[in-house]
């Protein structure tokens, strides 16, 4: 009876899986039709802002500057062996603007501010303030939920702006400053080849969905978590691992549809 | 509304944001070099394009004059036609000559214009007659194989 047990082990949690994913998405749903309120009474969503955003700056800006570095120094040794150092800036810039900025400012915000939202959320309703709001007949939606949101989606595509900035920066300063590559031709050709609405607003239509993914995995988590300690403390780590997986996976089904014959 | 010293930080967040953006949009994106200004379209029948691209550059000696709007095959004559637009500060002669040419030995390749001698101007939509297909490599290394071959047999006929 093992083998019996076993495959109905299997099939509940995959039935558990699409049930949640099920809640989830009306979750999502619920966030968007209450939101009105928190864009009405927008001092909540920049309260929010600053804990999610201004709060992610220094990470982000850390982070940039040595990926901006690591490309630099690396994509230089490769050119060098063909003789196109000069092509530096494209590669970094293109690197950034396209891949590295919104995945990595994303991944880095799922674990810095999602982890943070979650386990909020999760002890709010662990210790019922959730269920207080209820009884004043608050929306925990309106109220908690939907400024978070906002602030995310907000905060997201400016985040990966600055990463993919300060890590050309970063390839600016390791290429042209330490290596002594060219300055001309590194801003020149940099220029020619990034275009304004194919690469840059690609990147940042890309941010702007990894924001409302993580973000509405990390509230849903905390606000599904069983309200105890072990509980929060799995939803938490559940926010990271799912969101980073979800990021990564639609990055790729993002650049397919995106950069498809370009 | 009063102001507390969170919505200075949320500004500050904000602004440096945008300037990221704005930042890259001018000086790492074409947005600040190539302004959109207004353009003219002529089209020109290649017999090979190579690997030329949309949005590949039109440059007359030298200069950044305009882009590759589209290219298509004409079933007609089996030619591709390549469109471009031309800014309109940049007028150019009638029996202007279109060459595709390579930036460098292995770089992208553009639209090179010889402007020639005559006097009335190329019109809007109009097409450009004298055209140089894209030197494909395997074309020159078959050629000069060709003459390689030859060569030995000159020399013993003598």
């Amino acid at each position: 009876m093992a083998v019996v047990k076993t495959i109905s082990a299997i099939g509940h949690r995959i039935v558990d899986t699409v049930w949640r994913i099920g809640v989830a998405a009306r979750f999502f749903f619920l966030t968007l039709l209450y939101s009105g309120n928190c864009l009405r009474r927008f001092h909540l969503v920049i309260k929010e802002l600053f804990s999610t955003g201004v709060m992610s700056l220094i990470i982000i800006i850390v982070a940039g500057l040595f990926v901006g570095m690591v490309l630099g120094l690396q994509g230089y040794e490769t050119l060098k062996r063909y003789g196109s150092e000069s092509a530096l800036g494209v590669m970094v810039a293109l690197g950034l603007v396209r891949e590295l900025g919104p995945v990595m400012a994303a991944l880095l915000f799922a674990s810095r501010a999602g982890s943070a939202m979650t386990a909020e959320i999760g002890l709010m309703k662990a210790t019922e303030q959730i269920s207080a709001m209820e009884m004043m007949a608050v929306n925990p939606i309106a109220r908690i939920v939907a400024p978070r949101f906002w602030a995310g989606v907000i905060s997201m595509p400016l985040l990966a702006a600055l990463f993919s900035a300060v890590g050309i920066f970063g390839g600016y300063l390791v290429g042209v400053v330490q290596i002594g590559v060219d300055e001309g031709s590194f801003w020149s050709q940099m220029q020619a080849a990034v275009d304004f609405r194919e690469d840059i607003m690609n990147g940042i239509i890309k941010s702007v969905v990894f924001g409302t993914v993580v973000t509405v995995i990390a509230l849903f988590e905390g606000f599904d978590a069983p309200p105890t300690a072990e509980g929060v403390s799995g939803a938490t780590t559940r926010t990271v691992v799912t969101s980073s997986l979800a990021i990564l996976m639609l990055d790729f089904v993002l650049t397919a549809i995106m950069f498809r014959g370009a | 509304m009063e102001r507390t010293t969170l919505d200075l930080w949320v500004g500050m967040f904000v602004v440096a944001g945008i300037g990221a953006l704005v930042m890259l949009a001018m000086k790492v994106g074409n947005l600040g070099t190539y302004n959109v200004s207004e353009t003219y379209q002529v089209h020109a029948y290649f017999s090979n394009i190579g690997g030329l691209k949309p949005k590949a550059s039109i440059r007359s000696a030298g200069v950044l004059v305009g882009r590759v709007t589209s290219i298509s095959l004409d079933t007609e004559r089996y030619e591709a036609n390549v469109v471009m637009s031309v800014d309109k500060r940049y007028q150019f002669p009638k029996d202007t000559f279109a060459n595709i040419l390579t930036s460098g030995l292995l770089g992208e390749q553009y639209i090179g214009l010889v402007p020639g001698g005559e006097t009335e101007m190329i019109k809007d939509g109009d097409l450009l007659k004298q055209t140089q297909s894209a030197m494909v490599l395997e074309d020159l290394i078959s050629k000069f194989m060709y003459s390689k071959a030859s060569e030995p047999a000159k020399e013993e006929s003598k």
